[in-house]
């Protein structure tokens, strides 16, 4: 079944061929007439018969012999007649499968006949048996083995043992490794506590070690032991950062900057709307974030109706990062701080995608509106940012910016119940990253390399959540050299290990103070003359392909990207604060690729110049997009507004869909094939408060 | 004389060939001839198919081997030099241990030259398939293979990826080291003409054992593919003082064959396959092809085929004549052997031979099983070598050969299995690997219930070879107490042993491994016996031997019997 060259067909198969399409034609506007007209004489189902046999993809064939099946049963007059109709059906649906083993209707069909009942599971068992030795992989077959062996109640543990003796005969068969996970993830489930789980899955890695070592080249073992490696690690969900960040004090603005300090954004924050965020960030994607499930305990704010947004671009329900604002507090005399405390509850409600429930966790922080603030209330006259090199200034050589930025490290949530990882979970990776560099060392094997990477990068987040920031052993600089051997080792996944590249150097990066302090920098606007600056995050040429760790830069104002490989922003959404952003000389190639921006509500400056948007004609991100599309968003885009300037809609709807909320002052464009003046002009048209596009002052 | 005179005379007495014995080597020239058009005429003086190769009951064999033990005293003919019977066996002992007899002693087909089983991929294989001689037979896999040690513990081979898998006594490094020995040699062997080599030529040349230490191997492993695999003979951890030195390449072969005989038939779940009722159903099925061969010319005779298929049991001595001929007349069943040689006037050259009912046939080419001399006189070449050795150079390697008969197997979970013993594995000096092959009733060996384990071991005399022998025995089974001194320490070991099989029946016997000689004087001899496991050495000695007296004919072709079609490769093996 598997790995057969296929052959041209000689003249006289083609011939063959078309003879019976001829026949089958002939069978098939029969059938459709019988279908249409209801007729469900013997004759018809023959001709039927006749065509499912020799064409089993014929769906419409197979609703019309249910419907045929039903009538005869309703005037069948005892469980005889019953038992031979139904046997029909069987025998008709195994000579289908005779002619085509992997055809999905002749499977369902049989399955909705066993559903009737009459039938002889035993036989099923046989005959599955029979199709198995022919081709031990088919996963048509073991899906129906699955449905039958529900049907019989063949308990798991039996069939347990059936994978193991398929894998025993030839382990190169992801289906019965699947198979297993499956049955094993009932019996885990099953067996109360912890120490079941974890002999079931101590067994598993020492029978699939035996199929890495005896052909690392193959990769069904592989995808098992990725398996067993998330079982591993599995765990509820967890709140781990927030902005603002646990117990930092912030200071609240409605019109900028303070005279004469030098602010960090951990611990200010302007609005004029006089509201300020907060961002929860997971360890993983969750739903049910709500007012019910996470309570905010504020002195001036009841704190009970907020509305909690999800901040992620594709599933709608599921996000790692959730946001809602909070008001300023009222008062006039608001120098006392105030604080606030969050807690997310340990009821069922915020649960991860695959259904665990998150663990309580608590947050708090203090906010303060400094009276000075209030007076100075005249408004801001931005001046264009530029994103020149002299415009910064290294922060890791200023030892008082230094000192401030020590609070950037702090800002992991630390429980006090916090569940450490489990000595177990520590251990297994342990030794599996062990037995991996003792394959290593005999086999130079990309797929091993990979799963040392990802042991690795386990191994680090399991010891983030045990002992966070003590400098225990970590191993990023080996997982990036393993990534850079991979890229050269197996160049058709190269942008896979970009991507995942890109992560472990991020979360490098991010892991403690000193790292991230090399990428700080002081931005100065030469032009004020108060000297106002902001700090700046610059990840720029760092060959960054993909963005991660980002729960770790929730208070980055001011980020540049610029000079990496990136090709999609996916994650920048966590980053609520966000106001000035440069992703000039990227590879995102389209608008929708941009739609994680969307959501930032700050962003005030964008630089996507020198990109690859409209480089490419097929948008691959453009069906993942919320788009109209999809009727995801846009029922309530009025196309009519647009109608009448001489500007199309639907020339620029992913241009639209990116910027139409967004409050751009300065947004550079330009060395992208797809800008042009009527572009621009639209541009100008949906952003009225754009100021400078390309460098342009706008009128 | 009476009985001679029940037999008719064989019309006509020229033949092309005349072939005397049915061993295999016999029995394959004679279809081979046969089917190129010779007129040949197959005798056998014994009252059984196979002669050195033959499955015997236990009666039988061991009537056998006697009489092939002692030569006999030529009478002195000067004209009509006799045909004598080589002592071929010596040092034979035969243990009855058990207090009754065996009973269904006729049941037991015991091969004469044991053990000896089919690579699913060997030539052997392809000349059955070749010949169509598969649908005369049928065979049974075996189950398992294990490496032995003095106590008697068998350890699994693994052979194959998922016995590699499923190995529990392997370490992981081993089973990634062996798995990645494996795949370079298919890869060796299936790489396309103008690719890189995977192994360097220097490589190719060297002993495989150095090979194998380069690629880093642990002893045991090493073991395992030298001894139960490519199936070495002499210690080849000892490279100066080994016999037969495996180089790289013909390890690398060998490893290649035992491969790709994994799975080659569906339903052998194993490399080896063993011929039901015995290896003595291989002649015999080479020479109904050679009878159906002639028949075919002879227009569908059916009095032929019918005197062809008499069945075993009618008592003859000769069991059948076959011939290939374009003529009419085709079979005869003799009923004595051929008593002596007719020679040329110089007594030199070969004229036919004179039969014991005392016709005289004539062919122009003789080819003679092994176990026959000629007396040394004729030929002035043998006065120099042994008396009767006639055309053979001496050689002092023998083959140890024993047979044992017990109630239960020597690994419970295997019915038929083989166990090697690789040198020093039983005793520190033991310099040759002891094979061992057990059968069960399922094979037709034995009734069931019963097991037939067979054992050799190469051997430079009868001492050593009776000591491997009776190491490896003694690993295996268990010796019924006998009434002697020694009784203590008897009970001990049976106690030990409890779980191993009780030894009822053996016999143990040195047979000599005299090289493949030349034809002389239009005289053939046939290869012996060797001391392999398989058939593939003594097949490419009986082609070469039928290139030596035919080299203008094809050596068994490409065949499809249509009154018995070729069935696909699968169906003969149940």
């Amino acid at each position: 079944m598997h790995g057969r060259p296929r052959k041209a067909p000689t003249q006289e198969e083609q011939e063959a061929s078309s003879l019976k399409a001829v026949k089958l034609r002939e069978l098939q506007s029969q059938l459709l007439n019988f279908h249409r007209n209801k007729i469900y004489t013997k004759e018809a189902v023959d001709i039927s018969t006749k065509l499912l046999e020799s064409n089993p993809e014929h769906y419409t064939g197979w609703n019309y012999r249910k419907l045929s099946v039903q009538n005869l049963l309703e005037s069948a007059l005892d469980s005889d007649s019953v038992q031979s109709i139904l046997d029909e059906e069987l025998r008709l649906v195994e000579n289908a499968l005779k002619q085509n083993f992997k055809s999905y209707g002749a499977w369902h069909h049989r399955k909705w006949i066993l559903s009737k009942g009459h039938s002889s599971t035993d036989k099923e068992l046989r005959l599955l048996g029979k199709f198995q030795k022919l081709d031990a992989r088919n996963f048509h077959a073991w899906n129906y083995r699955r449905f039958i062996t529900a049907l019989k109640e063949i308990p798991d543990e039996k069939e347990l043992q059936y994978t193991t003796d398929m894998i025993y005969d030839n382990f190169s068969n992801y289906s019965a490794w699947h198979n297993r996970s499956v049955l094993l993830s009932h019996l885990m489930e099953a067996r109360e506590g912890h120490s079941g789980k974890e002999n079931v899955l101590g067994e598993e890695f020492e029978f699939v070690r035996s199929a890495l070592f005896t052909d690392p080249d193959d990769q069904s073992g592989w995808f098992y032991h990725l398996w067993l490696l998330y079982q591993t690690l599995k765990r509820e969900p967890l709140l781990i950062t927030s902005w603002p960040s646990t117990g930092s004090n912030i200071q609240l603005s409605v019109n900028g900057y303070l005279d004469g300090q030098s602010l960090l954004p951990v611990l200010h924050f302007q609005s004029k709307a006089r509201k300020y965020p907060i961002i929860l960030c997971f360890n993983e994607a969750v739903e049910g974030v709500c007012s019910s499930t996470v309570t905010v305990e504020c002195e001036y704010h009841a704190g009970d109706d907020l509305i909690w947004t999800p901040l992620s671009a594709n599933k709608l329900d599921f996000a790692q990062a959730w946001l809602t604002y909070l008001n300023f507090p009222d008062e006039v005399n608001s120098l006392k701080p105030y604080s606030v405390k969050i807690t997310v509850a340990h009821v069922p409600g915020i649960t991860s995608l695959s259904g665990a429930p998150c663990s309580t966790t608590h947050t708090s922080f203090t906010v303060c509106v400094p009276l000075h603030d209030l007076k100075h209330a005249e408004l801001q006259t931005m001046e264009r940012i530029s994103w020149k090199e002299e415009k910064f200034r290294a922060c890791a050589t200023q030892p008082q910016d230094a000192n401030l930025l020590h609070s950037l490290g702090n800002f992991k949530i630390t429980m006090e119940n916090k569940p450490s990882a489990s000595d177990w979970s520590m251990e297994t990776i342990f030794t599996e990253i062990a037995h991996c560099r003792e394959l290593l060392s005999a086999t130079d094997c990309k797929i091993g390399k990979l799963t040392l990477a990802r042991l690795l990068m386990a191994h680090n987040t399991l010891i983030s959540y045990s002992r966070p920031n003590d400098g225990a052993e970590i191993h990023y600089d080996e997982i990036l050299a393993l990534y850079r051997d991979l890229m050269k080792m197996d160049p058709k996944h190269l942008c896979y290990y970009e991507d995942e590249y890109s992560l472990a150097l991020l979360k490098q990066l991010t892991s403690n103070t000193e790292s991230l302090l090399k990428y700080s920098y002081e931005y100065q606007e030469s032009t004020s003359p108060s000297m106002k600056s902001s700090l700046c995050l610059r990840l720029n040429g760092l060959s960054l392909s993909r963005l991660g760790s980002m729960e770790c830069l929730l208070w980055v104002q001011m980020l540049d990207l610029s000079h990496n490989k990136l090709r999609s922003v996916e994650g920048l959404e966590a980053l609520q604060l966000l106001s000035y952003l440069n992703l000039s000389n990227n590879k995102i190639c389209s608008f929708t690729a941009l739609e994680p921006i969307r959501m930032l509500k700050a962003l005030q400056v964008l630089d996507v110049s020198y990109n690859e948007i409209g480089a490419h004609s097929v948008d691959s991100s453009r069906y993942l997009c919320s788009s109209p599309m999809n009727h995801a968003v846009g029922n309530d885009w009025n196309f009519e507004e647009f109608a009448n300037g001489g500007i199309k809609l639907n020339d620029h709807w992913d241009a639209f869909l990116v910027f139409k909320d967004l409050n751009l002052i300065q947004l550079e464009i330009m060395g992208n094939p797809v800008v042009n003046d009527q572009l621009k002009a639209f541009l100008f048209k949906i952003m009225p408060e754009l100021k400078w596009l390309d460098g342009e002052k706008c009128n | 004389m009476d009985e001679t005179a029940s037999y008719p005379p064989i019309e006509p007495s020229n033949f092309d060939l005349i072939v005397i014995g049915t061993g295999l080597p016999e029995s394959i020239l004679a279809s081979a001839a046969s089917a190129t058009g010779k007129n040949v005429l197959h005798l056998d003086p014994n009252p059984f198919y196979g002669t050195l190769y033959s499955s015997l009951p236990l009666n039988e064999l061991t009537s056998f081997l006697r009489s092939q033990s002692q030569p006999l005293t030529p009478e002195n003919d000067e004209s009509t030099p006799q045909l004598l019977t080589l002592p071929l066996y010596s040092s034979i002992e035969i243990n009855s241990l058990s207090l009754e007899p065996i009973e269904n002693s006729r049941k037991l087909n015991l091969d004469l030259s044991g053990p000896r089983v089919l690579l699913c991929s060997d030539s052997m294989i392809d000349l059955i398939l070749k010949t169509g001689i598969n649908q005369y037979m049928e065979f049974k896999s075996v189950d398992a293979s294990f490496v032995g040690d003095a106590e008697g513990n068998l350890g699994s081979v693994p052979d194959s990826r998922s016995a590699i898998f499923k190995d529990r006594s392997l370490s992981l490094t081993e089973k990634n080291q062996l798995m990645k020995l494996f795949k370079l040699v298919q890869g060796h062997i299936g790489k396309e003409s103008g690719e890189d080599d995977l192994i360097s030529e220097e490589d190719l040349e060297s002993p495989f054992v150095e090979f194998l230490n380069k690629f880093g191997l642990s002893q045991k492993l090493k073991s395992i593919i030298l001894y139960a695999i490519v199936l070495a003979d002499h210690d080849q951890d000892n490279l100066e003082n080994c016999k037969d030195v495996i180089n790289t390449k013909s390890g690398i072969d060998h490893l290649a064959l035992y491969h790709s005989s994994i799975g080659r038939f569906p339903n052998a779940n194993g490399p080896m396959i063993y011929p039901i009722y015995g290896q003595g159903e291989l002649p015999q099925a080479f020479c109904r092809r050679a009878a159906v061969k002639g028949c075919i010319y002879k227009n569908g005779l059916d009095s032929f085929n019918e005197t062809f298929e008499t069945p075993f049991g009618l008592g003859l001595d000769v069991r059948f004549v076959v011939f290939k001929k374009l003529r009419c007349d085709l079979g005869w069943v003799l009923r004595m052997p051929v008593a002596a040689l007719l020679m040329d006037k110089d007594g030199l050259t070969y004229k036919g031979v004179k039969l014991v009912s005392g016709q005289e046939l004539f062919s122009n080419q003789l080819i003679l099983a092994p176990c026959f001399m000629i007396p040394s006189r004729l030929t002035p070449a043998a006065q120099v070598a042994n008396s009767y050795d006639v055309g053979r150079r001496d050689a002092k390697e023998k083959v140890a050969r024993g047979i044992c008969i017990a109630k239960s197997s020597v690994k419970p979970e295997a019915a038929n299995c083989l166990v090697f013993f690789p040198p020093k594995s039983l005793y520190p000096e033991q310099k040759t690997t002891v094979r061992v092959l057990q059968l069960s009733g399922n094979v037709a060996a034995c009734p069931s219930g019963m097991f037939v384990t067979y054992l050799s071991a190469m051997c430079d005399n009868a001492v050593e070879g009776k000591k491997l022998l009776d190491a490896a025995i003694s690993a295996l089974f268990s010796l019924p107490i006998c009434g002697n001194s020694e009784n203590n320490g008897i009970e001990k070991l049976s106690e030990h042993t409890d779980s191993k099989p009780i030894l009822l029946w053996s016999a143990l016997y040195i047979q000599e491994l005299t090289m493949f000689q030349d034809s002389f004087n239009s005289i053939s001899f046939t290869p012996l016996p060797d001391e392999h496991l398989h058939y593939n050495y003594l097949l490419d000695a009986t082609e070469k031997l039928y290139q030596k007296i035919y080299p203008n004919e094809e050596f068994l072709t490409q065949t499809n019997l249509p009154e018995e079609p070729v069935d696909d490769d699968s169906s003969e093996l149940d």
